[in-house]
């Protein structure tokens, strides 16, 4: 076995699709009852034959992200150093195509957002680009992680794929976390999303977590964009890869997110809707799946349904986010990747986590930790 | 009493920092526990500012002594590299090794928690090291220069209570070194198990920590540690595990 791709060609999308829709009340009530939830469970978890039990879902996802992570819910932000872009992506305000003013950060500008990422009382950031590789590169990366790593003990980063020897030459850097998004597993849909630059190559994109995993990444996140394909069947294939990876990459650290399609001017309308109940049942049938994987809220969500969720499975959440480059300092009125529907501050975040019985932590991590 | 590397315990109850809801409400079952030894994640706390750090802060009692941890490093090299910065920021010399390259079960890695016992006892720390119960390792980091053993008495965080039993018990039986049972523990009656069959020691992070009354629970796991050493002394009568006969089988033999 070379790679994941070997595992997702053995899969037809449709049969998988069916297999979900066909799974019964039965299925579910065995999955609930198994201590160890397999695959096949995993898909009459998401199936729409588990709507009924939801409120059971939430008990045992509850219980299970408490025994393994406490009561606790680690707080990161996101840092947007470039909106330059070769890809179309219809989905997205930064594709090619788009007419927004095209900025990437300069060291100096780099460093007007951290101090006021710093003062909001953060330690773990998530830097973020579109792909352009003539000005946001591997040098440049490298660059940046030396500017900033003395000022954060926990770096991740969500860029363009990257290759093997890349990511070999970043983790020495501070790198600490890598997030790739499928965006969709359905092959055909991603072609369409994706007509132009480096991004339309789905292999590349599909093979990026086992490039991670052999360049020993501490951690990596996967998900797809919800609203793109059946977000049940897009959703099995996630699990289908999480499984994969963490038998294969056994040293690394896994974590999901299930971002919800977002507005942008002048952007596609979901496909497919996602209602709040079928995101809280999403997000308690990966706990049951796997009681270890990380599981991320942005500030995509509202503020009602955030406060809501921090009991329900959630182990990071990110608060006071700006989604465009130099949105926090030096260009705050920019044009966003996507509008924020929580736009509340890091630290009314916070209070909010407390008031929930649960301690918000901004430091999980320390440079010291890797050589 | 209890003595590790010449420091004298009362408390044979250790305890853990994380997974508490607040820092304030950790900081009351700690006291509640009586627990004189305090693991503290070196990753969650800020060493740089250490005078400032939230956990740091509530821990400044007389009779708790930190134990730093290096959960979150993989191999040797990087234990000893933390090892160094916590002794440095945090003054002092103790260390719980935590090699587990596996996040997923947090399965200490054998082979390099005893490369990093080596090193680290050479260099004077006092090295308390997280292992599975195994036995013939326990021997193995005695010859290296360890001041405990803290074998797990069943997966991390699982609240599975003394699984291993019966490698603990040979580790006991044999052991130089105090055995504090590490891992598992779910509950008082775990806890007072492993005193009971002899333990030095057990540390108790999860079962307090996610407790729906940590003070409350901590104070169970108090009592039971103090029972299970009472218990262990006063020599547990042995379990009868057949019947006597009435008429006795050999008896034909006084006739």
């Amino acid at each position: 076995m070379n790679n994941f791709n070997d595992i997702f060609e053995a899969y037809d999308w449709d049969d998988t699709k069916a297999s979900i829709y066909a799974k019964t009340s039965d299925d579910v009530e065995r999955a609930l009852a198994s201590p160890k939830r397999t695959l096949e469970d995993f898909k009459a978890l998401v199936s729409p034959a588990a709507a009924p039990y939801l409120e059971q879902m939430a008990g045992i996802s509850q219980q299970l992200t408490q025994k393994r992570f406490g009561k606790v819910v680690q707080m990161y932000v996101p840092l947007y150093l470039s909106n330059a872009c070769n890809n179309i992506c219809t989905y997205c305000g930064f594709s090619y195509d788009n007419k927004v003013r095209r900025k990437t950060l300069s060291p100096m500008e780099i460093m007007q957002e951290v101090a006021v990422i710093k003062d909001m009382g953060y330690d773990h950031v998530l830097l973020v680009t579109g792909e352009a590789n003539q000005t946001v590169h591997v040098d440049y990366f490298k660059k940046t992680l030396d500017l900033i790593r003395p000022h954060f003990s926990h770096i991740s980063m969500e860029v363009q794929p990257l290759d093997l020897e890349d990511y070999e030459q970043l983790t020495p850097y501070g790198l600490n976390t890598v997030l790739v998004y499928q965006e969709t597993y359905h092959e055909d849909d991603y072609k369409k999303h994706h007509p132009k630059g480096k991004k339309s190559n789905f292999q590349y994109r599909l093979e990026t977590p086992d490039r991670l995993g052999q360049a020993g990444i501490h951690k990596m996140g996967l998900g797809v964009l919800i609203g793109l394909e059946d977000w049940r069947t897009d959703c099995f294939f996630t699990a289908l890869h999480l499984n994969y990876l963490e038998k294969r990459y056994w040293q690394s650290k896994y974590s999901l997110s299930f971002p919800r399609l977002r507005p942008f001017s002048g952007g596609l309308e979901p496909k497919v809707e996602m209602n709040d109940r079928e995101l809280v049942q999403l997000i308690c049938a990966y706990r049951l799946f796997n009681e270890e994987v990380e599981l991320s809220i942005s500030t995509r969500e509202s503020p009602n349904f955030r406060n809501n969720i921090i009991k329900l499975g959630i182990t990071s959440i990110s608060a006071g986010s700006k989604t465009n480059p130099g949105g926090y300092a030096v260009e705050p009125a920019s044009l966003e990747q996507f509008e924020i529907s929580d736009e509340r501050s890091p630290r009314e975040i916070a209070k909010v986590i407390s008031a929930q019985g649960y301690e918000p932590v901004w430091k999980d991590w320390d440079n010291c930790l890797a050589t | 009493m209890l003595k590790i590397a010449g420091k004298t315990f009362t408390s044979r109850l250790f305890t853990g920092t994380g997974k508490f809801s607040s820092s304030h409400l950790m900081e009351d079952a700690l006291l509640a526990s009586g627990s004189e030894l305090v693991t503290v994640a070196l990753k969650r706390v800020d060493v740089k500012n250490n005078h400032q750090d939230d956990i740091l802060i509530r821990l400044k009692y007389p009779h708790i002594n930190l134990l730093p941890n290096t959960s979150g490093v993989r191999n040797a090299k990087e234990a000893v590299f933390a090892a160094q910065l916590a002794r440095e920021a945090l003054e002092t010399n103790w260390i719980k090794l935590e090699i587990h390259p596996d996040p997923k079960y947090l399965m200490p890695d054998p082979i390099e928690t005893l490369k990093a016992t080596e090193e680290l006892a050479k260099l004077g720390f006092v090295v308390l090291p997280y292992i599975h119960a195994d036995p013939v390792l326990c021997k193995r980091l005695e010859d290296a220069g360890t001041a405990a053993v803290m074998p797990l008495g069943s997966p991390i965080g699982s609240n599975k209570g003394l699984k291993t039993i019966d490698f603990l018990e040979i580790i006991i039986s044999q052991s130089n070194v105090p055995v504090i049972v590490d891992a598992g523990i779910g509950s008082p009656s775990d806890a007072a198990w492993a005193l009971e069959i002899g333990a030095d020691a057990v540390l108790v992070n999860t079962a307090i920590a996610v407790s729906s009354n940590p003070v409350q629970m901590a104070a169970a796991f108090k009592m039971a540690v103090e029972a299970g050493r009472m218990a262990f002394e006063a020599k547990l009568a042995l379990p009868v595990a057949h019947a006597i006969a009435s008429s006795p089988l050999t008896s034909f033999l006084d006739e």
